[in-house]
């Protein structure tokens, strides 16, 4: 599904001394099958972006927009598009939406609650599901979500979830969001608090999942060498604003523009930056693997 | 502080606002005081005279003030129609007759009419002064006057400050549980829940998923709290002192002598003129 905005705006607590003007006019188009990273410091408006995707947070309807709406395709209203569900529409169908759109919040382990992992895998898959499925189906695609998430079904699902470990519990959240199939998984800092050993377990599972199960991932990170490893594109947001929306191998190169928005860059773009200052123009895609070949390609010897 | 602004604090700066949060206390028990000794109309006037002022001095706009009466409008209206229909008496104030009608137990009558419009003037200043004192006065600063008046019962040995303490962590913490109970709720929706539909026994149900990880969640920041105070040695009441002093001024002057002022002349009014006007 392609996921396409523009002129997106969002206000918390419109109307009152303690309005916060969280989106100002955004724009951007995610591209089915895209593995699209969302960077940004605190407060700059991504989360707020990616909780419209699914219809959580919506899209005020004011008697201005209604207005508009009437003089049909007015050239400054709000567009959002998930596939070819129109969220600025009121009458969309919101449950069919969030089944398509699977979201993990960040630390998804808070949100456990059964009393086994089966019945929380399973706690979407009932309530998204039409008519009423059988105890055999349900085990069936929980086995399937756990063992996509790389648990052994057999050994946990009778388990407390909150007799996990912290990984698995991590796991087990995210298997009962994807639980559904949904075609597009936006994952909300998906690998703050885990070790590095953790996080590159993580990431790999996201791999798969996007290979495999989910068509588009997006992922909001703060960590920039995941993004620069693994997005096809990343959108930059600032102040409620998205200004850059850029494969990782052109976004970079700003590696200034970055600096001064408050963020970070990967640890490939700072050396580059520090051999660029040395004389030494380097041209790679900031993975540690492109950067490595891009910097022996320079020097020639292996 | 997402789509839920917390309380009723309203973030201006005005003479109320800065007045020392005891003396708002007292003034809000003196001023419920008042009500309850006027005996008549005019007692009324003069409360809601002084009320109207305060709403004036705290710059806290005049329909937000009155937006406090919602919440108790069910439980005022119950009343004024209890008192309208079931109140019996042949005084008359008007030209008229005393008993407007009657069926069985019920009847409407001239005294029935001005006692439910005499309680009904009365609960509204009620509500409307109690949640002025929270519009202009930060929870904090409320259990810091709280504190700071109920020192004379450490005579008694009674824990005031641990109590003090207890309700603003108590306080502290509704944000965040709300911010807490947003992010879970998003998150279960996210996962198909539906929080607004279905019979009453299914709505509660559908809490279920939001209760347990907020419990868990509170149950752990309460731990982390009690771990962090203990690693700073925090131990209760004596010789703490306090980052922000309470100090009277020329506010509280003014603020107490309104105050007397008030209550003196609705006493004489009680005193002196008789029911209802």
């Amino acid at each position: 599904m392609r996921i396409v905005a523009e002129r997106l705006n969002y206000t918390y607590n419109a109307n009152s001394p303690f309005a916060v003007h969280a989106l100002n006019n955004v724009s951007l188009t995610i591209e089915e099958g895209e593995f699209f990273g969302i960077i940004g410091h605190t407060g700059s408006g991504k989360s707020t972006f990616v909780q419209h995707l699914n219809g959580l947070l919506r899209l005020p309807e004011s008697k201005k927009r209604k207005r508009r709406k009437s003089k049909k395709n007015a050239p400054h209203s709000t567009i959002l598009k998930v596939g070819d569900f129109d969220l600025t529409d009121k009458k969309t169908d919101f449950r069919a939406l969030r089944k398509a759109v699977g979201m993990v919040f960040q630390y998804p382990e808070y949100q456990l609650f059964a009393e086994t992992v089966e019945e929380d895998v399973a706690f979407g898959l009932k309530n998204f599901s039409e008519k009423k499925l059988t105890k055999e189906e349900t085990a069936q695609a929980v086995r399937e979500a756990l063992e996509e998430v790389g648990l052994d079904y057999n050994a946990v699902k009778d388990k407390s979830p909150f007799d996990l470990s912290g990984g698995q519990k991590r796991r087990a959240a995210i298997a009962g969001v994807i639980v559904t199939k949904p075609e597009v998984l936006v994952l909300d800092e998906p690998a703050a608090g885990l070790d590095p050993l953790g996080k590159k377990e993580l990431m790999e599972l996201l791999h798969k999942l996007h290979r495999e199960w989910c068509k588009t991932v997006v992922i909001v990170s703060h960590d920039m060498d995941e993004i620069a490893e693994n997005c096809t594109r990343a959108a930059v947001f600032s102040e409620g604003r998205a200004v850059e929306c850029l494969p990782p191998r052109e976004l970079f190169k700003k590696t200034d523009e970055l600096l001064s928005l408050g963020l970070d860059v990967p640890l490939t773009a700072k050396i580059a930056r520090a051999l660029k200052e040395r004389g030494i123009e380097i041209d790679c895609d900031f993975t540690v693997d492109g950067f490595v070949s891009a910097v022996l390609a320079k020097g020639g010897k292996p | 502080m997402k789509d839920v602004s917390f309380g009723q604090y309203y973030p201006v700066r005005s003479f109320v606002h800065r007045a020392d949060p005891r003396l708002k206390i007292l003034f809000l028990i003196a001023f419920i005081t008042a009500i309850f000794i006027a005996k008549n109309f005019y007692g009324l006037a003069v409360c809601a005279f002084v009320l109207l002022l305060a709403i004036l001095f705290s710059r806290v706009p005049f329909l937000k003030v009155l937006r406090a009466v919602r919440g108790v409008l069910f439980l005022v209206l119950f009343t004024a129609v209890l008192n309208l229909l079931f109140r019996t008496g042949e005084k008359t104030y008007w030209d008229g007759p005393a008993v407007y009608w009657s069926w069985k137990i019920f009847s409407v009558t001239q005294e029935g009419i001005v006692e439910s419009l005499f309680l009904v003037v009365r609960l509204i200043l009620l509500v409307v002064c109690s949640s002025l004192l929270t519009y202009t006065t930060t929870p904090v600063s409320l259990t810091d006057g709280i504190e700071s008046l109920l020192t004379p019962l450490k005579w008694i040995r009674f824990p005031v400050h641990e109590l003090a303490l207890i309700m603003s962590i108590a306080l502290r913490f509704i944000p965040i549980l709300m911010d807490e109970t947003e992010r879970v709720k998003n998150a279960q929706m996210a996962r198909g829940a539906d929080f607004e539909s279905g019979n009453p026994v299914r709505r509660v149900k559908a809490v279920v998923p939001i209760l347990i990880p907020l419990l868990l969640s509170a149950f752990r920041r309460a731990d982390e709290l009690g771990d962090a105070m203990d690693a700073r040695c925090y131990s209760g009441g004596k010789k703490r002192t306090k980052y922000k002093k309470l100090r009277l001024g020329w506010r509280d002057l003014i603020v107490f002598l309104v105050g007397a002022a008030m209550v003196t002349g609705v006493v004489l009014l009680r005193i002196y003129l008789g029911w209802p006007l």
